[in-house]
């Protein structure tokens, strides 16, 4: 470095993490805390039936009053974000990893499978999402399982279709012209050299879809064709509660506001990593 | 002449789609593990019905001469019989689809003039406080569940203030609009933060263009440039969005149907889910998907009429 610059270099800014960023690592952090320490937390074993005490309203021996069995609603929305926060995971990291893979050999390599891929694509988006996993599900049978496989039958393609049009740019830039003119292997510039420059994209669309697929996981729990009661979910404690909600609004209320936490984690997550990028972009 | 060589070229493609949406709802009803024929028949049935229903739906033939018999009876308009109500399916989606269709209408309705206005507010001072605000609200609004929004107004606007009915359809026009009201709200509260994102870009974008610098160049007030030339040109980009929306909102409508209790094509599709009914589930899928492709279709072709260079 003989030829430095004369006039003196402006340090870069610091990398300062923005609010969204750090509610979003409050909320999420919060919940996984409170997930991990459910057993220790929770005053009440979240299935135990109490016929004394059912449809009691929100007080001092119940934070969040008890269900049409007498079983505890913090106790249950506690437990339950064990099973959300997992969904969210599942839901969201097997089409990760199948769509990626597939987007990066689409794109880098063209060809038949890309063709298969688009043609694949175009079939996909002609469903609506919601309805296809429904129908899968449906005919599967209802469950979780089932819910999560056919989240990744369906979900891959759009990680895929994200992943190939980044690629489709990547390909064409210098250093991956670099890398080929000294003879790398196509393996090794896929996947270091394609790879981690399509890396934040991936994952910015990565957060936006565990708002979805945690709804989509309570929706498909409230329809009766998710997690199966008597286990906590939020979306099953609502539907649970959903014949109760004249005498009793806390049965519903509190699991649908504790999804709404968690989504808004999430959400600004993902508000936050966009603003990050926008900053090193400008920087 | 140009629109026809696009109508065509748009045509020949939906015919591949069609195609493949086919082969994808035939295959739905050969996932399930084990035999189709027991999963028609039922758990309880005996082997002589099993085998009775095998031959009636000719499951015993090879899986292409079966998929031939599918698409022909398709292409004569048989998507199926329900095995519940003992009905042609195309017949009970006859029947179901008025409420769904009157509140996808009722859903945009309420949806486009919120979405205008805060995009319009947003987009006038980008990074402003009424554009933070919006952007919040926006986010918080797509993080809350249809279904539970949904049960909680119908809790405090239909019981605790009785103002709307909390389930069914109503009867005649103004009827519907009163029964529809709560589940359209509950669809478009969900609906208008996505759209105003798109809107808000489309316009900070082109409120940047050179033919905006043009007309103020000659002489056109802020408001006429805004009105005749900004907001024309964003509209496209939403437009496009609304085409995926209602597919969307055919998936929003399954779960506002079912909390509302509303007798429309999502309360029909989980009744069959639940109930087992597969012909239905298929017949509905391909529906569905059907009037997705012809939705975008229309869109496409829609703004291919409003803007030349989208015909190229």
């Amino acid at each position: 470095m003989t030829d430095a610059p004369m006039t003196p270099v402006t340090p870069p800014p610091a990398r300062r993490t923005t609010v969204s960023m750090m509610v979003a690592i409050a909320i999420l952090g919060g919940w996984l805390c409170l997930a991990l320490a459910a057993p220790l937390i929770a005053p009440y074993d979240p299935d135990a039936v109490d016929i004394m005490n059912m449809l009691s309203p929100p007080g001092a021996a119940h934070w969040f009053g008890t269900d049409q069995v007498g079983r505890d609603v913090f106790s249950r929305v506690l437990f339950a974000s064990r099973v959300d926060l997992f969904l969210c995971v599942v839901g969201v990291l097997p089409p990760l990893l199948i769509g990626t893979t597939i987007g990066l050999l689409s794109g880098y390599f063209g060809g038949v499978v890309d063709n298969l891929f688009m043609r694949i694509y175009d079939l996909t988006v002609a469903f609506p999402f919601f309805v296809l996993v429904l129908a899968i599900v449906g005919v599967l049978g209802p469950g979780l399982l089932n819910f999560v496989l056919a989240l990744t039958l369906v979900g891959w393609v759009s990680y895929a279709r994200l992943v190939r049009a980044e690629v489709l740019t990547i390909r064409e830039s210098e250093y991956v012209q670099a890398a080929r003119c000294l003879g790398y292997r196509p393996a090794a510039i896929v996947t270091s050299h394609v790879l981690p420059n399509a890396i934040g994209p991936i994952i910015a669309y990565a957060v936006s879809d565990a708002v979805l697929v945690m709804l989509a996981g309570a929706s498909f729990g409230f329809l009766g064709m998710g997690a199966q009661p008597p286990l906590a979910e939020w979306g099953v404690m609502i539907a649970d509660g959903q014949a109760f909600v004249q005498q009793a609004w806390w049965i519903c209320l509190f699991p649908g506001l504790a999804a709404i936490s968690l989504g808004l984690g999430f959400a600004f997550l993902g508000d936050g990593l966009g603003q990050m990028q926008r900053r090193q972009a400008a920087a | 002449m140009a629109h026809l060589r696009l109508i065509a070229r748009r045509l020949m493609q939906l015919t591949g789609v069609l195609l493949g949406i086919s082969i994808v709802t035939f295959l739905l009803l050969h996932m399930a593990p084990g035999d189709p024929a027991r999963l028609l028949a039922g758990e309880r049935a005996s082997a002589e019905t099993i085998a009775a229903i095998r031959m009636q739906y000719g499951l015993d033939l090879p899986l292409w001469r079966q998929f031939i018999t599918y698409l022909a009876n398709l292409l004569a308009g048989d998507i199926g019989q329900s095995l519940r109500f003992q009905r042609p399916v195309s017949e009970l989606i006859q029947q179901f689809m008025w409420p769904t269709l009157f509140l996808t209408v009722y859903v945009v309705c309420l949806a486009v003039p919120p979405t205008v206005a805060l995009s319009i507010l947003s987009a006038r001072n980008p990074g402003g406080t009424a554009d933070q605000i919006v952007r919040l609200v926006g986010i918080a609004g797509l993080t809350i569940p249809v279904f539970w929004l949904g049960i909680m107004m119908s809790r405090f606007f239909g019981v605790s203030l009785g103002w709307f009915p909390v389930s069914g359809y109503g009867v005649g026009f103004t009827g519907h609009l009163h029964h529809l009201f709560l589940p359209a709200l509950s669809t478009a509260i969900w609906l208008v933060p996505v759209l105003t994102q798109s809107l808000r870009a489309a316009l900070i974008e082109k409120a940047m263009a050179d033919f905006v610098t043009a007309a103020r160049a000659q002489g056109a007030s802020e408001r006429e440039i805004f009105w005749r030339t900004i907001l024309p040109n964003s509209v496209l980009p939403t437009l496009n969005l609304l085409g995926v929306m209602v597919a969307f909102m055919i998936g929003g409508a399954v779960i506002v149907e079912t909390v509302y209790a509303v007798p429309g094509l999502g309360t029909l599709m989980i009744g069959a889910l639940l109930g087992r009914d597969y012909y239905v589930v298929q017949g509905l899928t391909l529906v569905f998907a059907m009037s997705t492709v012809l939705v975008t279709l229309a869109v496409d072709l829609l703004a291919a009429f409003i803007d030349p260079r989208v015909r190229a």
